[in-house]
């Protein structure tokens, strides 16, 4: 069978009419909301230490002793839960030609008319910078984040690294929320994202309008059916 | 001597404590500034600034300060090994607030070898960087008379006063996962008498009262010290964390790094405003303007939807693509 290009291992066609496409394996979708909820308990408790107006929301966790210990444990978790996302997610996630078209078009992109852009894979370029913007803010944060790790490490860098660390954190943590809320809002935006984290199918259409390469591949797949 | 009961804070710490019932000071009206708590209501009163002076050139480094200190704060430091040198235990530590640290220095000037002892511990900041750092509503006070105090039973251990503190004094337990260092006896001072180190030095290297007083005893010891030959015998009271109501007479006050690494010009780290100041509030004010500016965008601007036509297309061509439907099922 043809090597797959725009598709993932398990992306396949699973209804005809009308046609939906699976898009998530249970699996991906499991991890994927585990990296989600420990994402929204980190920055619920980031925040809380983060600027005093927010400190309140320690509350939620049972005290700031407790917010204290528990983000970094929760910080471990996402790492290794977003390390499985990303070993899988990450060849899909290299750039292609198109992507250029598409940023150069992003008026059309907000614009919502897809007509005009290219078409494309699985991802397109700003799930793929959502993509490698989680993946590196993920690191840079697990990396300070350890080095001002009171608790386990307290001496593991010096003082004046651990300002650095401090100040790297805080600003990465800035960032990475600034990518989750465009990336939960354009999962939002563009209706029927959704499901394809829930269900782990999106509608035919949704694959035609948004990547009608990576529906296309699939559909050829099918086409010449499974080696018997 | 006696202390006078209407005075706000001890002159010294030599004299017994008064006899007179008087009331506590140092309660929440006087606390001037506290971590996390920017809106802090104004003081009700000012209370005479203190400071203790630590003349390091009368200090004979018997350690009675830290044996005062640990008695009074009721700790107890963990015994350690001797690995050869007269610091004990070998650092600061959550159960010991105060530390004479011992450097030897051959002076190339005099060829002589010179046996510096400095009392290390908080230095009290008027503009405490433990206090900037902290996350804590009101883990760390600062009190009127300048003394910076933690509040352990708002402590969260997150450590962030050991990053802040140009001094490295802050430690946090391991047991109950709470800062601690130095409180400059806030607790004694409150009620008329000076810190137990002060109290117990032998040779009054350590002595306590006002801090303008301080100065002025402190200037008489520079003189006395300029006389003997040590010319540059001064005041190291450092003007980057806007003085500190623990200061020291040294002998070579040209070169604080001599006495264990006394830091020559100590400032709240850039790195540390910069995070505690424009990280802080402009990375907030621009998270809540991406949260509410997605929300209202969400809610009035049109959703980028799948047309029908385009599930037909899907249709199409996935039919195109696969067998005849009937075939297939």
């Amino acid at each position: 069978m043809e090597k797959r290009q725009y598709s993932q291992s398990g992306d396949h066609i699973e209804t005809r009419a009308p046609v939906t496409v699976s898009r998530y394996r249970g699996f991906t979708r499991a991890n994927h909301w585990i990296t989600a909820l420990s994402l929204i308990v980190l920055l619920l408790s980031g925040l809380a230490l983060f600027h005093p107006s927010l400190y309140f929301l320690t509350g939620l966790f049972g005290g700031g002793q407790t917010t204290r210990w528990l983000h970094p444990f929760v910080g471990i978790l996402l790492f290794f839960s977003f390390l499985v996302l990303f070993l899988q997610l990450w060849r899909l996630n290299l750039p292609r030609p198109e992507d250029r078209t598409w940023v150069s078009h992003i008026g059309d992109v907000v614009k919502g008319h897809e007509e005009r852009l290219p078409e494309l894979g699985k991802y397109n370029a700003g799930q793929k910078g959502v993509f490698w913007a989680m993946s590196v803010l993920i690191v840079v944060l697990i990396g300070s984040g350890v080095m001002i790790w009171e608790q386990f490490f307290p001496d593991l860098v010096t003082i004046p690294v651990r300002r650095w660390a401090m100040l790297i954190h805080s600003l990465a943590a800035v960032a990475i929320i600034l990518v989750f809320i465009m990336h939960v809002y354009a999962a939002i935006w563009t209706r029927g994202t959704l499901r394809a984290m829930t269900r782990g199918t999106v509608t035919g259409g949704w694959a035609w309008r948004h990547h009608r390469k990576w529906l296309r591949e699939l559909a050829g797949r099918e086409g010449r059916g499974p080696a018997e | 001597m006696t202390m006078d009961p209407n005075l706000d804070s001890p002159r010294t710490a030599v004299s017994n404590p008064p006899i007179q019932p008087m009331k506590a000071n140092l309660g929440v009206g006087d606390v001037v500034r506290a971590s996390a708590m920017p809106d802090l209501p104004k003081p009700e009163r000012q209370l005479t600034p203190v400071a203790k002076l630590i003349d390091v050139s009368k200090c004979i480094g018997c350690k009675a300060c830290q044996s005062a200190c640990a008695e009074w704060n009721d700790t107890v430091p963990e015994i350690e090994h001797n690995v050869g040198m007269f610091e004990n235990p070998h650092d600061l530590t959550p159960d010991m607030f105060t530390l004479m640290r011992f450097s030897e220095f051959e002076n190339p000037e005099t060829g002589n070898f010179e046996w510096l002892i400095r009392k290390d511990g908080c230095m009290h900041c008027e503009d405490p960087g433990c206090l900037k750092a902290c996350p804590a509503p009101g883990a760390i006070v600062q009190y009127s008379n300048g003394i910076v105090d933690f509040i352990h039973e708002n402590c969260i251990g997150c450590g962030y006063c050991i990053t802040g503190c140009p001094f490295n004094i802050p430690r946090v337990s391991k047991t109950d996962h709470k800062s601690y260092k130095c409180t400059l006896c806030s607790d004694r001072v409150a009620v008329g008498q000076g810190p137990a180190c002060a109290k117990a030095c032998p040779t009054q290297a350590i002595v306590f009262g006002a801090k303008e007083d301080m100065i002025e005893h402190a200037n008489m010891r520079v003189a006395d010290l300029k006389s003997r030959g040590y010319e540059n015998a001064g005041i190291y009271d450092p003007e980057g964390v806007g003085g500190t109501h623990v200061f020291y007479v040294l002998h070579h006050a040209d070169q604080p790094e001599l006495y264990s690494g006394l830091p020559a010009n100590p400032q709240i780290s850039p790195v540390v405003r910069g995070w505690k100041g424009v990280t802080k509030t402009i990375g907030l004010a621009i998270i809540g303007a991406a949260a509410v500016g997605s929300i209202l965008h969400g809610l009035f601007a049109r959703a980028n939807r799948v047309s029908a036509e385009e599930e037909r297309e899907a249709e199409h061509l996935v039919d195109r693509s696969l067998p005849p439907r009937d075939e297939r099922v």
